[in-house]
């Protein structure tokens, strides 16, 4: 009896330990080998263009340049730029993409409106940004008859729109019905329980949808070139030509003055950093939110 | 068993889902500072039965209700009757805990300050003797504004009781309450069940058979028929519901040998 418990014991530790047949190992070596060399072509590309830029750029990068215009060799007008007009933007479609996101998640069962916003919505997140500059032409520069600040945070607001539309909803579904119905079942009408425990437990998703249309429209040259133009000194208000850091990128990129052309690669460096710092700030908020 | 006043008067309720049949036909006292525990296997709509008492059915989806409630002589489903007004009279306790991702204090001040204006002294009593009334206060009193999602389960169910029992309802319906707990915590709850019975009405719906024997004065049995609507089979004292059942199929369910 004992001897048979034995013997299965041995074929047991023989099964555990034997190795696996040849071509599976090969096989699995043969897959990572792939899927790392693909990784790495891929990020080839990414790590050429932050090499380039960054050779370029640093060795003309001064202090001075973010306090000068850029007729001095700075770059200081086209960040006050920058930051004007995606402020306008988001004045612009941060309150009125919230409200949209608030009824698309909320109203959707008693509102047959909701599948046609929710449809004009993705439309506008595929529309071309060179096709929203010439809409915010139309609209407003020939009506303000000049190409203004007001003009390209307009068309910045655009491009954010349908972003923070469509993440506010996707943050509010998120909330469990039973928050919904927690909140009811103490006497709460829909206003309450959607802005008192549905909004507040989404706020970090609706954040994060917030800053990616901004590092979105931060980074946009179609819309602006139409609508800001451009001004190679500091705005004289809302209303006249204003620089951003994109189209100082296009429009300096071919110019004879090699002060200017190494402009273009510094600005890259500083237009890059910002981009990327308000990315890394939207993963930190997501991450906050795992935390939680 | 003479002098009991029925909280609410269920007379001969059916309920739908969109166009498909869920309940038919159950008529039912539930009295005042009493425990009436509903029991029966699931899917026989025990659960949804509970949900009809305050409305709160109704925003799972269209339903349909026929037959009439009244709440202490008043037909909660009148159309003059303000829904967030009577919900608040008849608070619920859910199957799973669902505090609000707010802090313990925010948790259990929810209800108030949605209703009005309170002054801070008053909303510190206020959430002070709900978490009393629910035997929280002693593990939460110097942690109120730590969040409410911190707590074990059985700590956020009792988080869940004292913020119902804030807004001070006449009547609490509970579902399931203790599914989601262990044997300690679901102690601690029946053991809160009989501490409030003395200020409120009590309905709660279990699937444990012995918790109902235990917690419960009247038991109601639920039951489906052949074509999967739920009904009610049986409603009389716990005591007799468990001693003496008057019907076989009711008798089979306590004995073990449904289904």
């Amino acid at each position: 009896m004992s001897g048979s418990i034995q013997s299965e014991t041995d074929e047991l530790a023989t099964e555990l330990c034997s190795p696996l047949p040849t071509e599976r190992v090969i096989f699995t070596y043969a897959m990572n080998a792939i899927a790392f060399g693909l990784t790495g072509l891929a990020l080839i590309p990414l790590l050429s263009i932050l090499w380039e830029i960054l050779v370029r750029g640093i060795s003309g990068l001064k202090s001075d340049m973010f306090v000068k215009a850029v007729i001095d060799n700075g770059f200081g007008n086209a960040i006050l730029g920058t930051i004007i007009m995606v402020l306008i933007g988001g004045i612009l479609s941060i309150p009125t993409g919230i409200m949209t996101g608030i009824f698309l998640a909320e109203f959707s069962q008693t509102n047959p409106i909701t599948g046609l916003v929710r449809f004009i919505s993705s439309i506008l997140t595929g529309v071309p940004s060179i096709v929203v500059g010439v809409f915010a032409y139309g609209v407003i520069v020939l009506v303000t008859k000049g190409f203004s600040a007001i003009a390209g945070g307009f068309a910045l607001a655009v491009i954010m729109l349908p972003v923070i539309i469509l993440t506010t909803e996707e943050s509010l579904k998120l909330i469990p019905i039973s928050q919904r119905l927690a909140s009811a079942a103490l006497g709460g009408t829909r206003f309450q329980t959607i802005f008192r425990i549905v909004v507040t437990a989404a706020i970090p998703g609706i954040t994060t949808g917030i800053l990616l249309a901004v590092a979105r429209a931060a980074g946009e040259t179609a819309p602006l070139i139409f609508t800001a133009l451009f001004s190679l000194d500091w705005s004289e208000g809302l209303l006249s030509p204003t620089a951003s850091l994109p189209v100082l990128i296009f429009n300096l990129y071919n110019d004879p003055d090699p002060e200017k052309s190494q402009l273009v690669w510094t600005t890259s460096i500083v237009l890059l950093s910002l981009i990327l710092s308000v990315s890394i700030l939207s993963r930190l908020v997501i991450r906050q939110r795992r935390i939680n | 068993m003479n002098n009991l006043i029925p909280a609410i008067k269920v007379k001969n309720i059916s309920f739908y889902y969109g166009t498909i049949k869920a309940i038919e036909g159950v008529s039912i006292d539930i009295c005042q500072n009493q425990v009436t525990a509903i029991i029966g296997p699931s899917g026989c709509g025990k659960s949804t039965f509970i949900k009809i008492l305050n409305r709160i059915s109704e925003l799972e989806g269209p339903v349909k209700v026929e037959g009439d409630v009244e709440f202490f002589g008043q037909n909660i489903y009148a159309p003059r009757v303000n829904i967030n007004r009577l919900r608040r009279q008849i608070g619920m306790v859910f199957q799973k805990p669902n505090p609000f991702p707010l802090s313990i204090y925010e948790n259990v001040a929810y209800g108030m300050r949605i209703a009005g204006r309170y002054s801070k002294v008053e909303l510190d009593e206020i959430v002070e003797s709900a978490l009393k009334g629910a035997a929280l206060w002693n593990e939460v009193k110097d942690k109120l504004d730590k969040s409410g999602l911190g707590l074990s389960g059985g700590q956020q169910q009792r988080l869940c009781i004292a913020r119902a029992l804030a807004v001070k309802p006449k009547v609490l319906l509970m579902d399931e309450p203790c599914s989601a707990l262990d044997p300690i915590a679901t102690m601690k709850v029946e053991e809160l069940l009989h501490s409030l019975k003395s200020q409120l009405t009590i309905a709660i719906v279990t699937h444990n058979m012995q918790q109902a024997a235990r917690v419960s004065d009247f038991t109601a049995f639920f039951s489906t028929d052949e074509s999967r609507i739920g009904q009610m089979v049986e409603f009389g004292a716990t005591e007799q519901i468990f001693n003496n059942p008057l019907d076989p199929r009711t008798r089979d369910y306590i004995s073990g040998r449904f289904g």
